[in-house]
């Protein structure tokens, strides 16, 4: 660009048809500045509508209806299928597995997580390698981690049972004992998912302001006081996000357990089927049972909406009995960003 | 790092200058053991480390042992054996469609990826930087979403895909996974405070229209948490298992589909189970390495911001 001309002539010829112009442009921009927003979020909805909400819904259609999984619809039978889907054992028997899976992965995994986190946040040298090194576990495909560890826990030539070998315990049955299943599914839900919310908690820890500490120390607190009356009370919001987020997951809860045997069915008693493998057994397995199948994830989904009003009732009940309320944390994070 | 403690003058002030000086004492106290740890949280951490690297390699192990080994022995040795190429060779020249599982694996997550994070980019800037009626309102409905188990709506997914005639197409696959609730609220947090309005504006003076705004001005801005969204997403993509094991066949699977079919193929021979199972792990297992440091930052910004 040219400095010492001035612009003013470049723009005289065209100054004679500007007035139409801008009104034209502005009655164009006005519509541009209206709608654009509403056209840049409109691929989500559109898409979450076609695949997630409608989805969702018409599951609670086709649960009231008789449907064929090749045959297609039948008759309005109301709450039969739930009726006929609560009769049945195996109902019963997957959500009892679901839950106890999904209590031995949840509880030990935030603890661990928790625990974890406290010592990387301690000023280690070569900070980047160890938290990869917890992460490593997450670029493995659970149902990878289920062919391994279907090994590690096998009842023969089995790693776990050569090391309770080792010390002299009895080895353990873990494909035909209910809980030692549970147990050993568990762990590879675990060993995926503690390294992934251990790096969440230590970023909670990272926010927490220094002075909290500061007063604490000059309180006399040592370093155990610290964890428990500044560290844990400061992750409370933390806290309830890995829950929530553990408890949608957990519960549906399908691959881990499906690669924990060849058959993939939940072993020969059903004694590790979650609830998410029971719909696909229904819908797709032996029964060809769609509207079962829609009524099972109808009240998996109700199962998930009840944990998650209780995990937030629990929590905020912690909360408004703990010593700092959330908003210190919330400004916490605000700082760190 | 001992930072000198800011309140002494104040401990002095109000409570005598006897307890500041024992304050002061016992602030030196703990930031000399806030210097560096000791040996026992590094080892507190190499075991840490040893148990989450253990599983991969022990699938080394396995993978590089041999039939006959592996049925009489818990572990076939502590080192790797020289069987782990000859073992690989046998699983791609055998039954399964490795080529064509990896393939689809490999388009799927790509186009995911790219889907995603296009749509999360153009939503997040709108919720963040623009106003529109019923912003607010929306917002939250993206945010509650994140919580539905949309898994469980695979039943009207797959008549739907049957009627759409996509059913055994990676197409069907694609489409469900093409937006997240996760991705829009994450590029919402994260342009929220990286992109600072006095830009927008300056665009919009200089008569750029809305999308040339958002082109010249929010993907610039965008680019490196749409970087962590796609490695996040393509991931995700890579090890899901429960839609396409329901959509597609045996014949057109996806990496973790067949490597659950080896489990019942090679049942007989475990060593080519797991060479299965380093196949299908080594290419996010490179990834990892390329980029496990933007993984680490991703999820402890995510952290911080959700």
């Amino acid at each position: 660009m040219t400095v010492q001309s001035p612009p003013n002539q470049a723009l005289q010829p065209e100054l004679d048809r500007r007035p139409t112009r801008i009104a034209f442009s502005q009655k164009l921009g006005k519509w541009d500045v209206k709608l654009s927003p509403y056209l840049y979020i409109s691929p989500f909805f559109i898409l979450f509508a076609i695949t997630g909400l409608f989805p969702l819904l018409y599951t609670g259609y086709i649960s009231v209806h008789e449907w064929h999984t090749l045959g297609g619809k039948g008759a309005f039978v109301g709450l039969d299928n739930f009726t006929a889907v609560l009769d049945q054992a195996t109902f019963w028997k997957a959500l009892r597995n679901t839950f106890s899976i999904f209590l031995l992965s949840s509880v030990p995994q935030v603890i661990a997580a928790i625990i974890i986190a406290a010592i990387l946040n301690a000023n280690i040298r070569a900070k980047t390698f160890w938290r990869m090194g917890v992460l490593l576990p997450y670029v493995v495909a659970p149902i990878a981690v289920g062919l391994i560890f279907s090994r590690i826990f096998g009842d023969q030539f089995g790693l776990v049972n050569a090391l309770l070998d080792g010390i002299g315990l009895d080895p353990v049955r873990w494909h035909s004992d209910a809980f030692a299943s549970h147990f050993a599914i568990a762990t590879m839900v675990n060993f995926r998912w503690t390294g992934y919310n251990t790096l969440i908690f230590l970023a909670a820890m990272q926010a927490i302001p220094g002075e909290l500490y500061e007063a604490a120390i000059i309180d006399g607190a040592g370093r155990i006081r610290q964890f428990f009356s500044i560290t844990i009370p400061q992750l409370r919001a933390t806290i309830m996000f890995v829950v929530i987020t553990s408890t949608i997951g957990g519960l549906q809860i399908f691959d881990e357990a499906r690669a924990f045997d060849a058959q993939g069915r939940g072993g020969g008693d059903k004694q590790w089927m979650t609830l998410t493998m029971y719909i696909q057994d229904l819908g797709w397995g032996n029964q060809l049972n769609f509207g079962r199948a829609a009524a099972v994830a109808w009240l998996l989904f109700l199962v998930i909406i009840a944990i998650g009003i209780v995990n937030f009732l629990i929590t905020s009940r912690i909360s408004t009995a703990g010593t700092k309320t959330p908003k210190t944390s919330k400004k916490a994070k605000k700082v760190k960003l | 790092m001992a930072t000198p403690i800011s309140s002494l003058p104040v401990i002095a002030q109000t409570s005598g200058k006897g307890a500041a000086k024992w304050a002061a004492r016992r602030a030196e106290k703990a930031a000399g053991a806030n210097r560096r740890p000791g040996w026992v949280t590094y080892l507190l951490l190499g075991i840490v480390i040893a148990i989450s690297a253990f599983p991969l390699y022990y699938v080394i192990l396995l993978a590089s042992s041999d039939q006959v080994t592996i049925s009489q022995t818990v572990i076939p040795g502590l080192l790797p054996q020289g069987n782990f190429w000859n073992n690989v060779q046998t699983v791609l020249n055998g039954p399964y469609p490795i080529g064509k599982a990896f393939m689809n694996s490999l388009i799927i997550a790509v186009l995911q990826s790219v889907s995603v994070v296009v749509f999360s980019t153009l939503a997040g800037y709108s919720f963040a930087k623009l106003r529109f009626r019923g912003r607010g309102p929306l917002l939250v409905f993206v945010i509650a979403t994140m919580a539905v188990p949309t898994q469980l709506a695979v039943v009207p997914l797959f008549i739907v895909m049957t009627k759409l005639n996509l059913n055994n197409t990676i197409a069907a696959v694609i489409i469900p996974g093409m937006v997240t609730a996760f991705g829009v609220f994450w590029m919402t947090q994260y342009l929220e405070n990286a992109l600072p309005y006095e830009l927008i504006e300056a665009a919009r003076v200089d008569g750029a229209s809305m999308i040339r705004t958002f082109w010249n001005v929010a993907i610039p801005a965008a680019r490196p948490a749409a970087a962590m969204l796609a490695l996040f997403t393509f991931i995700g993509s890579w090890v899901n298992y429960f839609w396409p094991f329901i959509i597609l066949s045996a014949q057109n699977p996806t990496l973790p589909m067949v490597t659950k079919l080896l489990q019942s193929g090679y049942h007989t021979d475990y060593s080519l189970i797991m060479a299965g199972v380093a196949i299908s792990t080594a290419p996010l297992l490179v990834l990892f390495f390329l980029a496990g440091r933007q993984l680490v930052a991703g999820i402890m910004q995510g952290a911080v911001k959700g």
